[in-house]
This record gives structure tokens, sequence and C-alpha cells, in this order.
């Protein structure tokens, strides 16, 4: 760790906040009837995972997990980008009528989560779209904001935030760069 | 992370095993887009595609126009019959017109070989080969790759038969450099009339002497089309013999490993290089082909708009 980092939050923190996230997932949705998980790729989907897990300990009851790869909806798709490998979605289910959590593990400009709606909407019509994200770092550039929010961080443009996965991929620590 | 850096797909001698492999990639994740109930993702709104294709085509123009109609691009199909190729335009003042209506990729078939590397040099959009003489076909290329990578999980170390006219194939040219570059061991069979000469100068190929050596033990065995229009008419005798020598039939299919792949890359003439048991048979894979075809084209058109990098 170089001297112009500084951790936000440590992997209990981590922890802690995904854990409330769950409960007020569960407290919103009256249960998990209905609700499914869609974490964007590639941080949202590990942090959809562990929230899943969560929820599965405090209701006793699985919620279905899915994936969603947003490169094919971005609205900066710049001659590099198309360069790059497209990553895989993965929706083992039908979004008809399911209340969607989409999780990501930053919230920046909204763009990206501005992609993954227009992607979940070709994959059907669900009852309702919320949004659970780790950090809001602010800068909205869209008008979208998150329903379940583990940690308000007022950055800088010129500051970065980026969560730390391990190879297991289970998140390690939220780190700011200057 | 790998790149892609071409702005043209001519040959997938001009690739490398990367860039092969990244196309691969691409492929796997875009087949998710033509299993839904809505096939089409707004990547390439607002570019222009144009299909040009001197010689006759219904797979690969149609898998070409669906694959472009899936990433949201819109498509001018331009066939011979219809061009100004029949009044006596040159290629290259066809291109120019064309280049002038700004399209981003042209997608071109035509019967002379290396006629997509005159036509590059005179256009600034992107130019995919979808077949030039018998030269290299690399879409179906890709696709065949694909589809023995969804059967095997890999491709190196695998042994592929290609079997039939390998002297007018562009197909059996273009599976040689992508399957060797790969790390799969290619060996070849046909009439020796239909054997280029030095035909191990194709890449790192094994000539067999008979159909017999190049399938025993094949994981794979593809076999290629009679190109009547391409051929002489002294090639072969006939059909019937031609048949009883290099066809494929559920006899000698059991030389091949146990469940070995059959491909063909169609049109296919049954009962000349495949009897209709092995088409339609449980170790056919052709109609996998084809579908694994729009899934390569949509990874081809997206990563050439990608443009070249210095």
């Amino acid at each position: 760790m170089t001297e112009n980092m500084t951790v936000l939050l440590d992997e209990s923190g981590i922890k802690r906040a995904l854990t409330r996230i769950s409960h007020e997932i569960l407290e919103r949705n009256k249960g998990v009837r209905d609700v499914v998980l869609i974490g964007i790729r590639s941080g949202g989907a590990f942090l959809a995972e562990e929230i899943a897990k969560s929820i599965a300990i405090i209701e006793g009851d699985a919620v279905q997990v899915g994936s969603v790869d947003i490169t094919l909806y971005r609205d900066d798709i710049k001659s590099h980008a198309l360069r790059l490998p497209v990553g895989k979605t993965e929706i083992g289910f039908s979004l008809q009528g399911k209340k969607v959590v989409l999780v990501d593990d930053v919230l920046f400009t909204g763009r990206t989560i501005r992609a993954a709606m227009d992607a979940l909407m070709d994959h059907g019509r669900p009852e309702c779209i919320q949004l659970a994200v780790l950090i809001d770092r602010g800068h909205r550039e869209l008008p979208i904001r998150a329903d379940f929010v583990g940690r308000n961080v007022p950055t800088s443009l010129k500051e970065n935030v980026q969560v730390v996965f391990n190879e297991q991929n289970q998140p390690l620590e939220v780190v700011l760069e200057k | 992370m790998a790149e892609f850096k071409h702005r043209n797909i001519i040959a997938l001698r001009d690739l490398t095993r990367g860039d092969i492999e990244l196309l691969l990639a691409t492929a796997e994740n875009m087949r998710e887009i033509n299993s839904r109930d809505i096939k089409k993702v707004p990547t390439l709104r607002g570019k222009t595609i144009i299909n040009l294709f001197y010689e006759a085509s219904t797979r690969t123009r149609t898998s070409f126009e669906i694959a472009a109609k899936r990433l949201s691009a819109d498509t001018v199909n331009i066939s011979t019959s219809t061009s100004s190729s029949t009044k006596g335009e040159t290629l290259g003042d066809t291109a120019l017109n064309l280049l002038a209506m700004k399209p981003d990729i042209i997608v071109m078939r035509h019967a002379v070989s290396g006629s997509h590397y005159h036509l590059a040099q005179k256009v600034t959009c992107s130019v995919i080969n979808a077949g030039d003489g018998a030269h290299e076909h690399p879409s179906q290329g890709l696709l065949d790759l694909l589809t023995m990578k969804d059967k095997f999980g890999r491709l190196d170390g695998l042994k592929v038969a290609i079997v039939g006219d390998i002297t007018h194939s562009r197909v059996a040219r273009s599976n040689i450099q992508g399957l060797t570059k790969l790390g799969s061991h290619v060996y070849l069979a046909g009439p020796p009339t239909m054997m280029p000469p030095e035909a191990e100068r194709l890449g790192s190929v094994t000539v067999c002497a008979s159909m017999k050596e190049a399938i025993q033990d094949a994981d794979v065995v593809m076999m290629l089309r009679i190109q009547q229009e391409r051929q002489g008419k002294t090639l072969m005798p006939n059909a019937r013999e031609y048949s009883r020598y290099f066809g494929l039939n559920p006899e000698n299919l059991k030389l091949a490993k146990p469940g070995a792949m059959v491909m063909h890359p169609g049109p296919i003439n049954r009962g000349v290089e495949m009897s209709s048991y092995v088409v339609d048979g449980s170790q056919s894979h052709i109609l996998k082909q084809v579908e694994n075809g729009v899934a390569v084209r949509m990874a081809m058109l997206y990563h050439v708009c990608g443009g070249e990098l210095e």
C-alpha cells in the first residue's frame, strides 16, 4: 500500500455493511418472496453472492442470484473499448414480475446502473428494480440513487475508489486512491 | 488484458493465437443474447454494415446479417445479380462508391483469392472476409473452432481429419490456420487430383495417403463439399466412385474415436461426401456449427469496430 491510499473499510467493516444491507433488503421486501439479486460484473457480482449468503443465514431461505455484464450496453463505448473481451451475462431465470435488487460495488456517475437497467429490461419486465451499493461516492450524472448503501463517501473527481477482492472473490477492503 | 488490434479480418493466417482466443471468448459470451426473448443489444447502434456478395451464399450472408442486426447495426445487402459489377464496374470502383456512403464495415465474398487485401487498400472502413476464392473463410474457421471447443473444452492436442477437395477449399485453409495455431493436429486426405502440390506447406499438417489413415482415432472428422463450380470436369470420374473412396459412412466412421464429432461446412451433397445416416446421425454437429456461426460473426463485427491499434 502506497502513501496516497486510504483504507475506507476493512474486511469486517465490509461484512457488517453487507449484513445491514441484507437486513434492509428483507425489511423493504418483507422477506425473500420474488426477490432476486443481480450483480454487475465483476465487483457487483461477487458482492451479490455475499449478500445472498447473508440473507440465507438471516432468513433461512435462498434467493436466486444472477450476474450481468454491461459492456454491450455502455454509452461511452469508444472504439478502444470494443477491442476488449465481453464478459458473460448469467441470468438463469425469468425476471418477469420479480423484485430485482441490482448490486454494484461503487456508485459513481450512475451510467453503469443505467446500462445495467437497460440490459435487465431485455431479459423481461421485473416488478421493480432496487439498487444496492457498497460505496456511494457521489458525482451523479444521471437521476439515479441507491436504495441500500453500505457507506457514503464524499470524494473529489480526481480520487478513485476501489473494492479489493481476494482470489476466492471475497471482498477484502475498500481503498481510496488520491 | 488481451486486446483485439486489427481493423480487418481477412485471414486467420494474419491473426495470432491470442487474437483467435479473444474472438472465441467473446463469441461464447455473446451466445447468451441469441437465446433470449429479446435478441438484440444496442452495442453497434448507428453503424452501417454492407454485405457485398459476389458469390452465392445462404448460410454465411444470412448469418452475418442476423449477427449485425442482433448488435443493432444497420445492414445493406448487395449481391452480384443486382450490383453494377454486371455493368462492368471494377471491384476498386465499387469499393470507392460504397465508401462514399460511409459504411463502417464491408463484409465481402468474392471468387478471387486475395481480393480482400485489394479492397482493404482502397477503403478506410473495416473489411471482413466472408470467403475469397480458394484462399480463406475465417468466419467458418472460427465457428468450427468454437464448435470443437464446446465439445472438448479445449483444442490443444485434438486430432482433426479434414477430408475432401483440399485444393479448392477455403474452409480447409482457415481451419488449418486456426487449428494449428491453437495446438490441434491436422490430418488431410482427398483424391490426389484434389490435393494441392506440397500440401504440407499449408501449415504443420500431415498429408495422408488414404481417408482411412486420416480418420483413424480422430476426435473430429470434417468433411468438405465437392465444389463442382470451382473444379474442372476431370478431377473425379463420378460421384459414386468419389463416395466409395472418400465418402463418410457409418462403417468407416467407426475408425475414428468413439463419439467423434462429424462436421461439414455445408451445403452438403448427401450421398457424395457423406451418407445421410451420418449427416442426420448422433455424431453430427452440422447444425451446431450453423448456430455458432451467428455468435462468432457477432464477435468479429464487434471487435473490428475497435479499429487498428498502432
